[in-house]
Parts: structure tokens; sequence; C-alpha cells
């Protein structure tokens, strides 16, 4: 029985980064699972960039990603919705300013 | 009797034959395991490398297929020994030489050609054969024939990766279960009787390495040996005694797995000449 299980047992599940091109930031791709850190780089050359999709990639386990609430969204979300003056655009500038 | 030029021209086909066919057999052999790899992303990663090395082989038939079509009519007429090939009118494209040649014409090395057996087995082909393209690739890089130093050069980014992968592999799996241990173990006893062949050096590698065309496989023997030595030993395994080796792929005598890879890979042009899509 313990063999079935051993044999049974997922590899852990990795998120992927990919940033596109120098001087962007890494993007989340998608999900994969591999064995090691390197088997999941390896991986994500494969799954992700395939089409020349990146020229950089982070993995992280997924386990070590920390997610807020659902339930939470309301009380973390909706008070941003009437503070329009956190936008630039809320303010008038003087005419002289320029470059803004 | 053919004149010296001829004679070189002759060998240098060959040659790149040669590095043709282990490229299209192995690549083929990898692309067996489409739909069937242990999990999704290792499938993705073995049919990426399989397509790695059919994108090799098709560089390498078309200047085959050129230098063939340049050569004297009365050496073209006895080159190839499948009567497929004799019957090819106009001038052979690359095609013509995946599909039409039968096992005496093909001059990949026997281990390209051994079969998938477990992950273990697939694992191990590619790393001794993977370990020997990126050496091959790093020196033929730098040869005098134009056309296979670009093949070359292209070729080696793919080798690089295919070589740190399939190294992975080899210590992942030896470093890994009592199970997997034991199946490295075995997969590299089994196949090392086919190593020596890669480093045989066949009259075609003599002849174009001397003009400095080609490199002959036992001048990478030594870096070879090292690196798999090292990546054996990382992954508590034991390399085998050399003892007697298996050869004769390159001259075109091959083992029984040749011909069942052949009837699979060729059956749609066998039955359906000229056929595309």
């Amino acid at each position: 029985m313990s063999d079935i299980n051993k044999t049974q047992q997922e590899w852990p599940l990795w998120e992927v980064f990919i940033r596109s091109k120098a001087g962007l930031d890494h993007k989340h791709a998608g999900s994969l699972h591999a064995a090691d850190v390197q088997m999941a780089i390896e991986n994500a050359r494969d799954v992700y960039t395939r089409r020349m999709e990146g020229v950089s990639i982070w993995v992280v386990e997924s386990k070590y990603v920390h997610a807020s609430d659902p339930d939470h969204a309301a009380s973390l979300y909706d008070p941003a919705q009437d503070k329009i003056y956190r936008h630039p655009t809320f303010y008038n500038l003087p005419e002289e300013l320029k470059h803004m | 009797m053919p004149d010296q030029s001829t004679n070189q021209a002759v060998h240098l086909l060959k040659y790149t034959l040669q590095l043709a066919d282990n490229a299209l057999i192995l690549g083929h052999r990898l692309s067996e395991w489409c739909g069937h790899g242990p999990i999704l992303e290792q499938d993705i990663a073995l049919t990426n490398i399989s397509l790695d090395h059919l994108g090799q082989a098709r560089s390498l038939y078309q200047y085959a297929a050129e230098q063939f079509n340049n050569i004297p009519a009365e050496i073209q007429a006895s080159f190839f020994a499948s009567p497929l090939m004799q019957q090819v009118n106009s001038s052979v494209d690359e095609d013509d030489l995946a599909y039409l040649r039968d096992v005496s014409d093909f001059r990949n090395v026997l281990l390209a050609e051994q079969p998938n057996g477990d992950w273990a087995c697939t694992i191990a082909r590619s790393f001794f054969l993977d370990t020997f393209n990126f050496y091959l690739f790093t020196d033929l890089q730098h040869c005098k024939d134009e056309t296979l130093a670009a093949i070359a050069e292209k070729s080696l980014k793919e080798a690089t990766y295919h070589m740190r992968w399939s190294s992975e592999w080899v210590i992942r799996l030896g470093d890994g279960t009592e199970e997997s241990h034991r199946r490295m173990q075995q997969a590299v006893d089994d196949l090392w009787m086919y190593t020596g062949e890669l480093f045989l050096t066949s009259a075609a590698e003599q002849e174009t390495a001397a003009s400095g065309n080609s490199i002959a496989g036992n001048t990478i023997k030594d870096n070879w040996m090292q690196r798999v030595t090292a990546v054996i030993e990382e992954a508590t395994l034991t390399l085998p005694e050399s003892g007697w080796m298996q050869d004769g792929g390159k001259d075109g005598r091959h083992s029984e797995h040749l011909g069942y890879i052949l009837a699979e890979m060729q059956f749609m042009q066998r039955a359906y000449p000229g056929m595309e899509w």
C-alpha cells in the first residue's frame, strides 16, 4: 500500500513568472508540476517560452504564495472606491506647471 | 576511378548523412514519447527536444541533397543501395533522403536507434548522445566547411540545453529512490556497449577531418568521458567497465530496430508516393 501511495504522490506545484523582454516586469504566466527547482525552471522554459514569450523566468513553489481571502474583498477593496483624491487626476494643476 | 575532388565530395556527403541520420533517428525515437510522457511538462520537454533534432536533421539533409545533386551521375547511380533512391528522376531533396532510403543507406550510430525502453533508458540514450553532440558541435562550428560550421553553431545552443536536461535527469534518477537508482544504473549498463561507436573513426570522418571539414569522433572522446564520468559520479552511479563495443551503424550495418523505425516513419511515402500535406 505504501508503495502505491508513494507513486501517486504528485510533484509540487510551482507558479511561473515570465519577463517578456528586458525592462519589463515578470508577469504570472501559469503553473506547472516539477520535482525540484531546476526542473521547474526547465519545464517553464519548455511550457511557457516555446514561442519566444520570454527572456527570464522566475518560479516559486505555490505553497509559498499567500493570497488574500475572497471573503474579505468587501472590507479590503470597496473602501478605495470613493477616495478619488488618491488619483493624480483629482488635482487641478496651475497653467504654469509644465511637463506633468 | 573517380578523381580526388569527387572522392572528397563523396566522403563529405557520407559524413553529412552520418550527422543527419543521427539527428533524425534520435528525434524520431523521442517523438514516440509524444502523448506518453510521465507528466505533461516532460511530455512537452521531450517533444520540444525531438523537434530540435528534426530541425537539425532538416538542415543537414538539405545540405546532403545539395551535395548529392552535384556529384557526377555515374557516382550518384551507385551511391545509395535503396532501389527507390535510384528511381528519383531529377534531383533529390531532404524528404527523399529521409523517406526513401532503406536501412543499409542510413549512417546513424546504433545508439540512436535503440528502443525507448523505460524512462531511465530514454534518458541514458539521450545523455550519451547529447553529451557527444555538445562537444561535436563545439568543435564543428570552427570547421572549414561553412555550411556544416553554420549548422553546428545553431545546433550547439540546442545541444547545450539537451545535455543539461538529460544530465540532470541522470542525477535525479541515480540519486533518487532505490527503484530509480536501480533503473538508471541498468539503463547505463545496457547502453554502454553502444557508446564506443561514437568514437570510432569512419572512412568518411577520416577523410573529411583530414581536410578540416569535419570532426572525427575520437578527438572528443576525452571531453566526453570526463563529463560523463562526472555526471555518473554525482548521480551515485557506477560507470561500466569498458568492455566489447558494438559498431557498424556509420557504415550502414544496423540493429534490427532501425527497420521497424523506418517501417513506421516511412509508411506514408511508401504507400502514397509523393504525397504532401
